[in-house]
């Protein structure tokens, strides 16, 4: 890890690249800084904190954050009264570490590496964008990220949102949509897509923080096209904040308040005080993104962001420079990982030969024996002022002082931050500590960072207990700080008492079958097994229909503009030609068992008549099923013949027919979908809407077309598409979804009849032509969802282990989702969630073993009946029955157990345990909630 | 001023530290390559470090 560098010059090519960076100091020897904070402390200047979006100052001598990685000091040179004007250098002697270095000089150092993958991020709006909006001349102006920080329980206000003007608590709030972005008149005309979705957000954060503040959201439109991003909304709007959708004109002060003006759809010009106007500010391309493109010798686009192109989304002009993240395109958390592990698994691709030959591996200390006495360590965690602001955190930690097998006990501000882990493991090794508990935040999160802590220092991880006195005490009684202590000491005492009876639990590997099975052979799957193949890897692709393809045969070309057909083609003959892909057509999956590394299936193909079975054995799983068009009733689709998708569409256009682009075409955007028969947005159906539209003018330009719509959801560069329709005469007219347009027949006539909101009355067309956009639905997902256990969200697509930092993975192990099964996406974010998913699923591949948590079930064979009770009730089929001497005897498959313990609450001879989690340990747990302490008993 | 020149076979590097950038050296690291992080300021993490919660979890992004 490099910090504070930058690169310099990149050359030679793919595979044998040579990148001169350049380091400049820290001015601190990051070796010896134990990040106490005594520097920061002493140091005498001001520095205004970026972090903080310049909301608070610190001093040049600082650290970001508590967290922060590495963990130590650095000193801004920018404000440094020595490196400034060579005088000062108070921290010098103050540092106990003797960390501080002024004598450091910035560092060449050469890297020869044979991938490069670009993720500089984006930039920043520009102030003079702001200004127009009145930020800079009026404090009560704020940008979303200076927002951001101040409902930030550990931002520079605690949490409190106030006025800077007055420090009043705002009673209104305005949220301004589109600022930078969707502008020409900053250059920037696309639209950023993130900025709806966090603006919603930040305005639920708000009314959480007071639920009698007044939120109105002033908008274009709502551009909420990511996966359940609809239901944000929806509940937002429950929530009581307002969406208007209008144009802000003008800002001005107002008696000690903000006037808005703006101008509403019907052309209305109307006037609302505020307290306080939020900006939701766009992405800009990164500000030094001319300096990047010029020494890594890629290509940028129009809006100088890294250019790429639809079938190769991440690759640049130059072999073995990949590009990911926002300097991709404006995007959010869940598609820069997606990028992000895409990226990965195209540079594991390119260096497929070279795989592990430059990784070192990690040592750990012997495990000690555990045969002595519990001495048990208590470490309570103030998580900043997230516990602390409630909790009496040393109260807390003075409780445990007494119990028996407590030798230690101490508080720490974030018992996660680097020297805090740190501290922890010289003082496990420091009083010979063998049991651990930590009073802190959820073990969901933090568990595996203190496991770990425990393996560095000699320990075998299962002998950590944590509390979380975070999420069930600070957070749930933030009203009673004196229960939430008492109810933090009892689960610390509960813990102790189930951390004396802690057992050390061996790890478990299992190897791994290195296939990997591919279900649906369309564009996702297809990239998957390419993905897989470049690689190494061998896999078996399934595709349901008699030939690959999938949706994209449907398609002609794409809102870029690039070719389908010809695409589809080399991708099939690829497949077709790898010899580490297997292509199995016509064929179904139809039976599956085993756990990751160790997957049994079983496939139906059909040739002609005959049916054959294959079984195939395979060590994860990607799901790549897809999805189809939507059909609707209510828009006589199917009934007459004038009404078509915009597919159907899209195929005619391509066609040879005369008046294929007759005169008049009305179009209706989510015909089906957002709260009618769907509930979601498809995200793919403006842009397709658009594109047709296109078409239509460029072949016929009299034509009239009319897009009735209730958000345009052309995010990203797709606005340029918007735009250009916009200009080229096409007509948008916004509906809402209580007043949907009506189609209808009369005579020979196709009738719409829509409420047209910039005239303010009804309108009845009869086009020649009515494209419906209606949505799409996945594939097969129920079916697959059953055999492999692997849960679906309301509307029936796969659901992602994590929504943002998984979001490729699903809670099954071994089992990767792409494509149209994760949720509707257009074809270049599907190559891109395929890469990942072979990135993510070549990792166990790698490894070639799974290593299982020790926490799973296992059975006592001696009191085991073997009634099977168990098996019938395990949700993972993680539970086997076997023959021991004749006798039926259960047996916990390891790598499949999730560890619910269903099995071991059920056992009726109570045979089954759950490692770290025994009938022992819980009822000493229990028992300890029973006994008082000594405080409470007095009181009684 | 110091001067180094380090060789480890394929090893990959990734400019930029932010959530794309960390993860894309987390799974690179998990596929048993070697990996440099470059980032230009002090610290990894970038803009979803400064983020108070994150949709829909409301998890806290550090």
């Amino acid at each position: 890890m490099l910090t504070n560098a930058d690169l310099q010059a990149l050359e030679g090519n793919a595979g044998d690249f040579t990148a001169k960076i350049r380091q400049r100091p820290r001015y601190i020897d990051a070796d010896a800084c134990t990040a106490c904070g005594l520097c920061t402390q002493y140091c005498p200047r001001h520095h205004v904190d970026p972090y903080n979006e310049g909301l608070s100052v610190t001093r040049p001598i600082h650290i970001d954050y508590a967290q922060a990685v590495p963990a130590t000091y650095y000193i801004d040179p920018s404000s440094c009264l020595h490196l400034q004007h060579d005088t000062c250098q108070i921290c010098v002697p103050v540092c106990q570490s003797h960390a501080i270095d002024f004598s450091q000089k910035p560092k060449e150092i050469e890297l020869n590496v044979g991938a490069v993958i670009l993720a500089p991020g984006f930039g920043r709006i520009d102030q003079s964008t702001l200004a127009k909006f009145g930020y800079g001349s009026h404090p009560d102006v704020v940008t979303s990220f200076e927002f951001e920080r101040m409902t930030t329980a550990s931002g520079p206000f605690m949490g409190e949102v106030k006025c800077f003007s007055d420090g009043r608590h705002p009673k209104r709030i305005a949220f301004i949509q589109c600022v930078g972005s969707r502008d020409l008149g900053c250059d920037n005309g696309y639209c950023s897509s993130v900025c709806c979705m966090y603006a919603i957000k930040e305005a639920m954060v708000a009314k959480e923080h007071d639920p009698e503040v007044d939120i109105t959201i002033y908008y274009m439109d709502i551009r909420t096209q990511g996966k359940e991003f609809d239901k944000a909304q929806q509940r937002a709007e429950a929530m009581g904040i307002k969406f208007v959708r209008a144009k802000v004109g003008d800002i001005t002060p107002w008696q000690n308040r903000l006037q808005l003006t703006y101008s509403t759809l019907e052309g209305g010009h109307e006037f609302e005080p505020f307290d306080l106007v939020v900006l939701s500010v766009g992405f800009e391309s990164p500000r030094d993104a001319r300096g990047i493109a010029d020494i890594t010798g890629i290509e940028l686009n129009h809006y100088n962001f890294a250019k790429s192109e639809t079938f190769q989304p991440l690759a640049t002009n130059r072999d073995g420079v990949i590009v990911a993240g926002a300097f991709q395109g404006p995007k959010d958390i869940p598609e820069s990982v997606t990028q992000a592990s895409a990226a990965a698994g195209i540079a594991a691709g390119l260096l497929e030969k070279q795989r592990g030959q430059g990784i070192i591996h990690k040592d750990y200390p012997e495990e000690k024996t555990d045969t002595d006495e519990p001495r048990i360590g208590v470490f309570v965690c103030h998580c900043g002022i997230n516990i602390s602001s409630v909790v009496d955190v040393h109260q807390v930690e003075d409780s445990v002082a007494d119990m028996e097998g407590v030798v230690y006990h101490t508080d720490s501000l974030y018992s996660c931050s680097q020297d805090a882990v740190e501290t922890l493991k010289k003082t496990i090794i420091a009083h010979n500590l063998n049991r651990v508990v930590i009073a802190a935040c959820s073990p969901r999160t933090h568990e595996p960072l203190f496991q770990e802590t425990l393996k560095d220092a000699g320990l075998n991880p299962c002998l950590v207990e944590m509390v979380n006195i975070r999420d069930q005490c600070s957070w749930v009684h933030a009203g009673e700080p004196d229960a939430a202590t008492d109810k933090s000491q009892d689960l610390v005492r509960m813990a102790v008492a189930k951390a004396r009876k802690l057992k050390p639990l061996p790890a478990q590997t299992v190897p791994v079958t290195s296939r990997a099975l591919i279900v649906g052979g369309g564009i996702a799957g297809m990239v998957v097994a390419l993905t897989m193949a470049e690689q190494g890897f061998e896999s078996v692709l399934l595709e349901k229909e008699k030939t690959l393809g999938g949706n994209l045969g449907l398609l002609n070309h794409t809102l870029s503009s690039s070719e389908t057909a010809g695409y589809l083609k080399k991708l099939v003959a690829r497949v077709k030609k790898n010899r580490k892909i297997d292509v199995l057509t016509s064929a179904e999956i139809v039976q599956t068992s085993g756990f990751i590394g160790n997957f049994s299936s079983v496939v139906a193909t059909t040739v002609g008549k005959k049916q054959e079975e294959h079984t195939i054995d395979h060590g994860v799983v990607i799901l790549a099923t897809g999805g189809h068009e939507h059909r609707p009733d209510g828009y006589l689709l199917g009934k007459n013949s004038r009404v078509l998708t915009q597919q159907e569409l899209e195929k005619r256009l391509a066609g040879r027919a005369k008046n294929r682009a007759p005169d008049s075409v009305v179009m209706i955007q989510c015909a089906g979908s957002r709260g009618d028969d769907l509930n979601y947005c498809s995200k793919v159906c403006c842009n397709h809407a658009v594109k047709n539209a296109l078409k239509i003018k460029e072949i016929n330009p009299d034509s009239q077309v009319i897009v009735l719509y209730r958000d345009m959801r052309t995010y990203g560069y797709a606005e340029d598409a918007y735009r250009e329709a916009r200009l080229k005469g096409v007509v948008f007219i916004p509906y809402e979804l209580e007043n949907k347009p009506e189609v209808y027949e009369k005579g020979r006539r196709l009738h719409v009849k829509f409420f047209d909101s910039l005239l303010q009355e009804e309108v009845d067309l009869t086009p020649d032509l009515l494209a419906l956009s209606v949505g799409i639905v996945p594939d097969g997902t129920e079916e697959l969802s059953k055999l492999l256990k692997a849960p679906l969200t309301d509307d029936k697509f796969f659901l992602e282990a994590h929504v943002k930092l998984r979001p490729v993975e699903l809670p099954v192990d071994g089992v990767y989702v792409c494509g149209l099964a994760h949720g509707p996406k257009p074809v270049d974010e599907t190559i891109a969630q395929a890469q990942a998913a072979a990135a993510k699923a070549a990792i166990p591949l790698v490894k070639g073993s799974v290593s299982v948590d020790p926490i799973v079930s296992s059975v006592d064979e001696k009191t085991c009946i073997g009634c099977g009770l168990c098996v019938s009730l395990c949700p993972f089929s993680a539970i086997e029955m076997i023959k021991v001497e004749k006798k039926r005897k259960a047996r916990t498959i390891a790598a499949s157990c999730k560890a619910c313990g269903i099995c071991a609450s059920h056992c009726p001879t109570f045979a089954i345990s759950m490692g770290g989690f025994t009938n022992e340990q819980i009822n000493a747990q229990i028992e300890a909630f029973g006994r008082a302490t000594k405080k409470e008993t007095a009181e009684v | 001023m110091g001067k180094g020149m380090e060789h480890r076979a394929g090893a990959v590097m990734v400019v930029g530290g932010g959530i794309a950038g960390v993860q894309a050296a987390l799974d690179l690291t998990e596929l048993g390559y070697y990996v440099y992080l470059v980032e230009k300021s002090a610290v990894v993490g970038g803009v979803m470090a400064q983020l108070d919660k994150t949709f829909p979890t409301n998890d806290c992004s550090l």
